[in-house]
């Protein structure tokens, strides 16, 4: 498969949160190849390095695909003042995506944070067999409740401080759902401790989990060997790079 | 349409323009972008005896106008290059360049003895590598050192030989006259400076190696003066590298002195930089009226001390 890096012009931009935007870039050559849990790698202009952001969302028949981005820094402060009819200079869709099983099969998926978005596009092709556990800070910080719901999804949402939703992190509604329900496979993006022990009650239950990771990368295609990550694979334990071999990893594979 | 071709110690290159080591792996996850053919050549990811793990992440950190890496010579060893990496690229009509990276002077003897009879057509050796404890820079920053694994290697291999100076000595010109005396046959430069970043919120270093080598636009006025010290210092061709980014800085590198020139971090902004820089020398070269991209390396025109 070839790579496509080109500039794309974004035809809608909605701010989802403090600090969160919400871009929709018509790019056929991307969507007609991306799957759910890959990246486009976004240059900023300024600045030396690329940012890669998960793809939250593809629509094949309009050419389309959607980013959720954070502000986190310089470089995606630059890229949150671009705005409709302006052009963004994309290079997709890279990486290793989720799994997707057949949609009659039962998925959950938990995210925290700018850790949602990847996992709409999975969860959407669930339809009502997915379901989707998000945990936020705060009421004022929590996004694409909607969306999940339209894709027909359950949703359960978390928050920190209990002003939205329940009180609490994604990891307890998670473990209380195992109490009573086992689905075929879970997928998670966020935080570092979250998809520890998301992986972990995946292990415990013996139930198949894919995690996305988020490393500091150059190239993102696999020739810098810059976003390093220790993984286990046939029995060797090694580094292997989140651009090229992921960002999405089979739980078990990967030294968290 | 000017005559890009140049040649480095005898090494024939359709056009002057290499992607650095490190910068491109072995070359196959630009050819999904491009063919490789339009490049003058490839030196390939830094090649130990062995298979190196490299160092731990964050291995990466932006910085103004360049970048911090401390990969630490992750590769697959020497023998799966030529088993795996090579054949692929001899298909792909560019110029070969292996860069060897030995941990010591035995192992780059080694790997440059296994290199002998391969396609590979230059030899690159790596003194200079500045993110691992072993080999790397601790060859190359004393003559004496340098001198030492020139000639160790120069005896144990018949390709054309290019030593690959780092920034980070107190006289490049030193290194680069002891390597000459020892037989290489070409010297590249700049590898990258010795650099960190600090999360002032932890207090920790951004690179968990703590330090890194910095490379980008921000190291490219350091690298053009190098260049034009080395190349008025040694009798052999000098190959310049270090934040080129455009085909004006090309051409730039080259008046200071280098027969060719290798591009690294502008990859990364942009994938086709290689070939962009291909077009837009010889865009340059033919507004300019010059016939061959040969005719400009080291013509810069030096202030004298008379101020003329």
């Amino acid at each position: 498969m070839a790579y496509t890096q080109s500039l794309y012009p974004i035809l809608r931009k909605q701010n989802l949160a403090r600090g969160i935007y919400d871009y929709t870039v018509h790019c056929p050559e991307i969507a007609s190849e991306a799957v759910p849990g890959q990246f486009v790698h976004i240059r900023v202009p300024g600045f030396q390095l690329r940012r890669p952001i998960s793809i939250c969302g593809i629509n094949r028949q309009v050419g389309t695909i959607r980013l959720v981005m954070e502000i986190r820094g310089a470089g995606t402060e630059v890229l949150s003042r671009l705005n409709e009819g302006e052009l963004i200079d994309l290079i997709g869709p890279l990486g290793h995506g989720f799994t997707l099983l057949s949609p009659h099969k039962k998925a959950v998926a938990g995210g925290g944070g700018i850790g949602v978005p990847p996992l709409l596009g999975a969860i959407a092709h669930y339809g009502e067999n997915g379901t989707v556990i998000t945990g936020f800070r705060s009421a004022s910080a929590v996004i694409l409740q909607d969306d999940f719901k339209a894709a027909g999804a359950r949703a359960i949402l978390c928050t920190d401080d209990g002003t939205m939703g329940e009180h609490g992190f994604v990891t307890g509604a998670l473990q209380k759902l195992l109490e009573t329900e086992t689905p075929d496979i879970i997928y998670a993006c966020g935080p570092m401790p979250m998809l520890k022990a998301v992986a972990a009650m995946a292990a415990e239950k013996g139930i198949e989990c894919e995690i996305s990771l988020e490393e500091r990368m150059a190239c993102g295609v696999g020739a810098c060997l810059g976003c390093a990550c220790r993984t286990i694979k046939n029995g060797v334990e090694g580094f292997s790079h989140v651009c090229k071999d992921g960002p999405v990893f089979n739980s078990k594979e990967v030294v968290l | 349409m000017a005559d890009l071709r140049v040649e480095v110690a005898g090494v024939p290159f359709k056009n002057p323009v290499i992607p650095a080591s490190g910068a491109f792996g072995f070359g196959r996850e630009y050819e999904k972008f491009y063919p490789l053919s339009k490049l003058g050549g490839i030196s390939c990811k830094g090649t130990t005896l062995f298979l190196k793990d490299g160092n731990l992440p964050p291995r990466i950190a932006e910085t103004p106008s360049g970048m911090l890496n401390s990969v630490g010579l992750q590769n697959p060893g020497i023998d799966a290059f030529i088993e795996h990496e090579l054949p692929y690229l001899q298909t792909k009509d560019l110029t070969i360049i292996a860069n060897v990276a030995g941990s010591t002077v035995e192992d780059c003897i080694t790997i440059a003895q296994k290199l002998e009879g391969t396609a590979v057509d230059m030899i690159e050796l790596n003194i200079s590598c500045p993110n691992v404890k072993e080999g790397g820079a601790a060859f190359g920053s004393t003559p004496q050192m340098a001198a030492a694994v020139t000639k160790a290697v120069r005896g144990a291999t018949s390709k054309p030989l290019m030593v690959k100076l780092s920034p980070n000595v107190t006289d490049i010109t030193a290194i680069a006259r002891a390597v000459e005396a020892e037989g290489a046959d070409a010297v590249s430069l700049i590898n990258t400076l010795l650099g960190m970043r600090i999360d002032i919120n932890t207090r920790r270093p951004i690179l968990k190696n703590n330090t890194g080598g910095l490379s980008g636009p921000a190291v490219f006025p350091v690298a053009v003066r190098m260049v034009w010290q080395v190349a008025n210092a040694v009798k052999i061709p000098v190959v310049g590298m270090g934040g080129i980014a455009s085909g004006r800085d090309a051409i730039e590198m080259m008046m200071a002195g280098a027969s060719a020139i290798q591009v690294g971090a502008a990859i990364f902004a942009d994938p086709y930089a290689p070939v962009k820089i291909v077009d837009e020398m010889n865009a340059w070269l033919d507004e300019k009226g010059i016939g061959s991209v040969k005719e400009i390396v080291g013509t810069v025109k030096p202030w004298g001390p008379d101020g003329q």
